[in-house]
Order: C-alpha cells, then structure tokens, then sequence
C-alpha cells in the first residue's frame, strides 16, 4: 500500500489540469505572442487561463504574472520591489527560502516568530518604518501549518511603513483558505501550480495595478515586461484547470481532510508515548490556536525518534511522509523553520510533517495509525 | 542477509556495494553528508553524492543520504580543533571512522533493521577462523590483500563485537581488481582518483586556513634541545608536529633539525637533530582491543601511521618500546598494533601520549 501525505511537497495532478494540457502540447503548439491563427489560438488559451487564475485569486487579469512557480514568484517580488528603489527588506523568519534566502541576500531585517510560528507582531511593529520598502509574511507556512495573522501584518504595515509593499508567499495556502479574500491585503501574491494539483514549473505573482516592480530578467514584451519569455502554455493551461478544481472543491476539501488530519493527530498522540504537534491545534494549547493552523497539515515531533530513520521505515511501509528541508546532496537538514520558533536543532530533528490533500483518503490515516507506533517502538528499541 | 552499504562515491564502497549484490545479500546504500562547509576534497561534496547515487542506481540499490553533520561536528571537528590547540596532532579520519561510520552509522543500521554495516575499506573482516568476514560475534581484523591500500590502521579500535557487524568486501582485492571490476561492471566511478585528503580540508587554503578560523594561532618559539637556546620562531605553533623537518625554517650548523616536542601552552617548540628525533619508548593511552588485550610485555608490531611499516616492539601497557629506535609519533597520533606471529592480524590500538616534560 502506497500512502501519499507529501502534498505540501507535491500534490499528484489533478485528472482536469493533464486533461487541459494536453492540447497544448499537441495541437494547439503555437507561441501566444505571434499573429497568425496558430498563435492567435494559443493566445486565446493563455487569456483563458489568466482570467480563470485572476478570478479565483481575487485580481484583475493585468494583475497576473505568470512565472516558473513559487521561487520565481518570490525572488520577483522581492527583487523586482527592491529594485524599484523602494528601501530595505524585511520577512518573517519562518518563510521558506525562496523568500529568506533572496531578502538575506539584500541585507534584510529577519522578524521573529512566537513559538506557535505565529510572527510576532510586536517586533515587526518595533522594526517597521518609512525607510522600508517590502515587508514579506507568508500566508500558511509551509512546514508547520501555521496560517499567519496577515491583515494584522497588513494593518501594521500601512501605519508604520506607508511606503512598503506587503509581500505574501501563499504557495501552501492555496486550495485550503481563500486567498483571494485573505490576499487582498497584499500588494504582491505569490503561489505555484504543483502544489495544489497543476503541474511542475509554473506559477504566478498577483502584482497590484498600482504597483510597479523593477524586472528581474530582460526579454521581450510578455507579461508586460514584468517577466520576459515565451509563456509555458500548457503549463499555465494547466495551472488554471487545477486551480478552478481547487477553488471549487476547498470548502469541501476543508472539512473532509481537516477531519482526517485531526482523527491522525489525534490517533497518533493517543497511541505513542511522546508524541506532540509541533503548532498545536487540538488539546486546549490548541483551542486558542485552532484557526491558526491549516486543514491538511499534521506536523509532529516524536521524542527520541531521528527523522530521517522515521522516514526511512515509514517509506519501507509505504508512507511517504517529509521532514525539513533538503539540502543540494539530498540529506534532510535541521527546519529553519523550527529553529526560529525556538526548539534546539535536537528537537528539531524529531521533526515529521504528514501533510494531506486531495487524495487522501480514511484507509490513508488508518494505515499510518497502525504502522507509525510499530515503526516508532523499533526506533527507539 | 539486509547489509546497508556506506558509499562515499569512490570506485571502492561502489565495488563493496556490487559484490554484495551480486552474492544476493538485499543491500541498500548510504551516502554520508559529514561536512557541510567549503571543501573540494574527501567524501561530502555533492558530486560525491551524486556519484554514489549513480552507481546504486545502476546497481538497482536504494539509496539514502543521511545527514550527520552535527555529529561529525561535536565528534570529529570539534576534538581535531582542541587537539590542535593543545600541541597534539589529532587524525580525523580515524575519529571519524569510530564514532561516526562504525559508531552512529552502524548503530542506525541495526536499528533500521539491517544486518550488518558494509564499506569499502581495504581489510578484511575475519570470523571464527574463516575469511570474507560476515555476521557472528568475536571478529577480528586482518589486513587487507593489497598491503600496499591496506586501510587496517584506520580501523584497528574497532572492537571484536562491532566488528561482527561489519562486512569488508573489497579487503579480499587488490586495487587493481577492484578497478577491474568497477570498469567492468561499467560504473561510473571506474576511473575515480582515491580521495588522499581529510574530507573538511579545502585544498588551496589548507589546514592552516581552516584552524586559522576556529582558534587562535600563536607564535611560538624554536628551542635547540641540546643547549636550551632560543633558534627561531615559527608563525604558528600549534600547527607543528613532532617529528615534522619542514617549515621550521632553521639549519644550524648546516644541519636539518626536527620538531622533538610541541608545548603549545608554553608556546615553545624543541628542536633536534636527526639522531635525537627518534625514540625507543613511544608513551601511549587509551587502548582499545578487538579481541583478548595484550599483556604488559608481549610482543607485538606497532604501526605509527597510516602506510608506514609495523615495527616489533614490546607491549608495556603505558608505552610501546620497540626494538629498534623509531622517529618520534606526534602525541595523539594511533599507534596499531599487530600481532607479533601473526602479522596480519590486528590486536588493537592506542595512542601516542602527551610529552609534557621538556628535557
């Protein structure tokens, strides 16, 4: 039995986003930036798809621009806000490093998180000021499930720093909150197709009319400048389908999976001594952080146990299952998430994230309920 | 048997990990990723890795990086860093090999649910009086079939008990066997130099460079042993070694001097003549046996590095005294010992005491 809870890696592709790409990597091959029928037909597709994200990202279709996924999206709204001249960075400490690592780049000012991952507002307001020119929060982290107070960020940023954008990274938000409501705080959007069922190597970056971003590539005239580049047609084809099926289904998806997620940290707390959720969202530490954390995100520390043992025989059991993140060589590294809200990089190696989706299904969790505290009881034989 | 093989990306852990295969064992390969800083040599780069993981695929092994950076941090880095800050002159690779592969590794292993650890170190695990080495209890380590790539100096504080658990393939091969193979099983790694230097050591900056960054070095002066006067100084005392010709920048008398003892708290080098760099009594610590321990006065072989040649001496349990004067074995240095009528069999190790005295 194949058990797949690493949709925050990756999720499998949505049946509907293959479907509609298929004709774009056949028939419909044409660049959309030519004038003949052949082009004009991939255009079409392309402001298809560009209508379709807008609507269910909650911006105008000039608003979108298409890019090769998260890290792009990122490094262009952090780049592209730095150099428009606007002033320092500065991000969360939790966001990933498409994010951290490009403001780290530029000097950045890092602000730390609650030991709930929360970001902790007092001192963002304590280093925010008209010298800042971006301000970078993520919506839902991407390790811990966290969903950051980012209205709260929005309206301390506005009163602070009128001069800054407010950038959010909602890769792992997408499909599980409505972040075309949430977002709307937000001068730059950032999210990739592949994780909510599109494919691998594209994504998009909502940038506000009223924003203007300094380009990071130099090319020709699509995406209006902002990103130069024959468009990835059926990728962006393909990113619409999946996000039309995800933003359809999310309410849905919301309640069946976040019952599953809970039935599995529930399960597995109960039946294996030292276990604990690393952002709590059940118990009563968890009732004051119950909104705060994502439908489909189980991470967990289990006391004495090496993550990369764990997932070694969680995976001979067929459970793949994620911790951290990997470094060039393929070994797991000590969470820099998990080191900003305060564990040592010893608790941060007991780390294990189960992140569910779309697919996940009942026999899933019943499956990692039963072979986790076998696998947990050898390891620490 | 489930045998998990370390595979550094060399042509030698690769041939260990495709004669374990082929004898049908269920083998599953790991690379280690010790050293996470700059560094174009040993066994962590990611090409390595990257290496290792080419050649299990075509083998049709699982693979697994495991990451033991910190461990290589606290164990390996940090001890090498104080060794040298205390004029001692630490060697790494075997600390590594004890408390990482045959250490860390070898007890992941056997939780995970394997039989025994493999690597492609050339020796040769013996069990209960038969070669090829294998599963049991009370194993002992011979050298390996090349003497020229014997590698029985860097495992010789292996203990009988671990040993059982560990499995040498390529010990029974000459390197130019195992060169064959790999050539002839097309790996990638056929034609693959053998790594020479300590893993964490960029070639270009060196030694000096990487301590330079983690302790203070000092100036240190140069003291003639046989009159006590002050002959030179060198820019940075804790990186001589005893016995070390090189660098120290003097030639009294037209003659060549060496390093006789390095006191780094006193910041003072002795130096000597050749005739005074060498010794009959080698003080030695902390033992370590594979099997039975040697008693105070048996007779043994001792090799002081990793390609020198054994030397026959006398066991006196808080030195070696051998029968022949040898050059001087910097402190911290292994001392492997061998058994003096059976000259491939490995009886233990210890090593080279701190000198404190100046003479």
């Amino acid at each position: 039995m194949q058990v797949y809870l690493d949709h925050a890696a990756t999720a499998p592709m949505r049946p509907e986003s293959l479907a509609a790409m298929l004709p774009c990597l056949t028939e419909h091959f044409g660049n959309p930036s030519g004038s003949h029928a052949v082009a004009r037909r991939a255009r079409m597709a392309v402001d298809d798809a560009r209508d379709d994200v807008a609507r269910c990202l909650g911006c105008e279709p000039g608003e979108l621009v298409f890019t090769s996924g998260g890290t792009e999206s990122d490094n262009l709204a952090v780049l592209g806000a730095h150099g428009s001249g606007r002033g320092t960075v500065m991000c969360s400490a939790v966001e990933h490093h498409a994010v951290r690592n490009t403001c780290e780049a530029l000097g950045a000012t890092i602000v730390p998180v609650h030991r709930s991952g929360l970001v902790d507002l007092d001192a963002l307001a304590g280093v925010l000021g008209p010298e800042v020119g971006l301000v970078s929060v993520m919506l839902v982290n991407n390790e811990v499930g966290t969903v950051q107070p980012l209205a709260e960020v929005a309206a301390l940023v506005r009163e602070l720093a009128p001069g800054a954008l407010l950038h959010t990274d909602a890769v792992a938000a997408v499909g599980w909150l409505d972040v075309a409501a949430l977002g709307a705080v937000a001068d730059l959007v950032s999210v990739s197709a592949h994780k909510f069922g599109g494919p691998k190597g594209v994504g998009a970056l909502v940038v506000r009319d009223r924003v203007r971003l300094a380009p990071v590539m130099y090319g020709g005239a699509q995406e209006r400048g902002r990103r130069p580049g024959t468009h990835d047609v059926a990728g962006i084809v393909g990113m619409a389908a999946a996000l039309r099926v995800a933003t359809a289904d999310r309410e849905d998806a919301v309640g069946r999976v976040g019952r599953l997620r809970d039935r599995l940290v529930d399960g597995l707390t109960a039946s294996i001594d030292g276990v604990q959720e690393t952002a709590p969202h059940t118990g009563a530490e968890g009732a004051r952080h119950r909104s705060a954390k994502v439908a489909y995100s189980c991470h967990l520390r289990v006391a004495g146990v090496d993550q990369e043992e764990l997932l070694m025989l969680l995976d001979d059991q067929g459970v793949c299952a994620s911790a951290g993140a990997a470094c060039a060589s393929g070994a797991v590294e000590a969470s820099h998430v998990l080191l900003a809200m305060g564990f040592d990089a010893d608790e941060a190696r007991t780390a294990v994230r189960f992140a569910l989706g779309y697919t996940t299904t009942g026999d899933d969790i019943d499956h990692v309920l039963d072979v986790m505290p076998k696998v947990v009881e050898r390891l620490r034989a | 048997m489930r045998v998990l093989v370390a595979m550094s990306g060399g042509v030698d852990s690769s041939v260990a990990a495709a004669i374990l295969a082929e004898s049908g064992h269920d083998v599953v390969g790991a690379t280690l990723k010790l050293w996470g800083g700059p560094s174009d040599s040993g066994c962590c780069s990611v090409a390595d890795v990257d290496d290792a993981r080419r050649v299990a695929r075509q083998l049709g092994l699982d693979h697994h990086v495991f990451n033991f950076t910190d461990a290589f941090e606290a164990s390996v880095i940090t001890p090498y860093v104080s060794d040298h800050a205390a004029g001692r002159t630490p060697n790494p690779c075997i600390e590594c090999n004890r408390s990482i592969k045959f250490g860390l590794l070898l007890q992941r292993a056997l939780r995970l649910g394997f039989d025994a650890l493999a690597t492609g170190h050339h020796a040769r695990v013996v069990v209960d009086g038969g070669a090829g080495g294998g599963v049991g209890t009370g194993a002992r380590l011979r050298r390996g079939v090349d003497k020229k790539k014997d590698q029985s100096y860097v495992l010789s504080m292996l203990s009988g008990r671990e040993l059982a658990r560990v499995v040498l393939p390529v010990g029974e091969l000459t390197k130019a066997e195992v060169r064959a193979r790999a050539t002839e099983l097309e790996l990638g790694t056929a034609a693959k130099p053998d790594s020479q230097d300590v893993c964490f050591i960029h070639s270009t900056r060196g030694r000096r460079g990487f301590l330079a960054e983690r302790m203070p070095l000092h100036r240190a002066e140069l003291v003639d042993a046989s009159n006590g006067e002050v002959v030179g100084t060198v820019p940075a005392g804790e990186l001589v070694t005893v016995g070390q010709r090189r660098g120290l920048g003097i030639a009294l008398d037209g003659r060549r001097r060496y390093a006789l003892t390095v006191d780094a708290r006193a910041r003072r080098i002795t130096v000597g003549s050749l005739e005074q760099a060498v010794s009959a009594r080698l003080a030695v610590e902390t033992a370590a046996w594979v099997g039975p321990p040697l008693a105070k006065g048996d007779r043994a072989l001792a090799q002081t590095s990793a390609h020198g040649a054994a030397a026959a001496c006398r066991w006196e349990a808080d030195a070696v005294v051998f029968d022949e004067p040898q050059p001087l074995v910097a402190p911290g240095q292994t001392v492997a010992l061998y058994d003096a009528a059976d000259p491939d069999a490995v009886t233990g190790a210890a090593m080279a005491a701190s000198v404190s005295t100046l003479r």
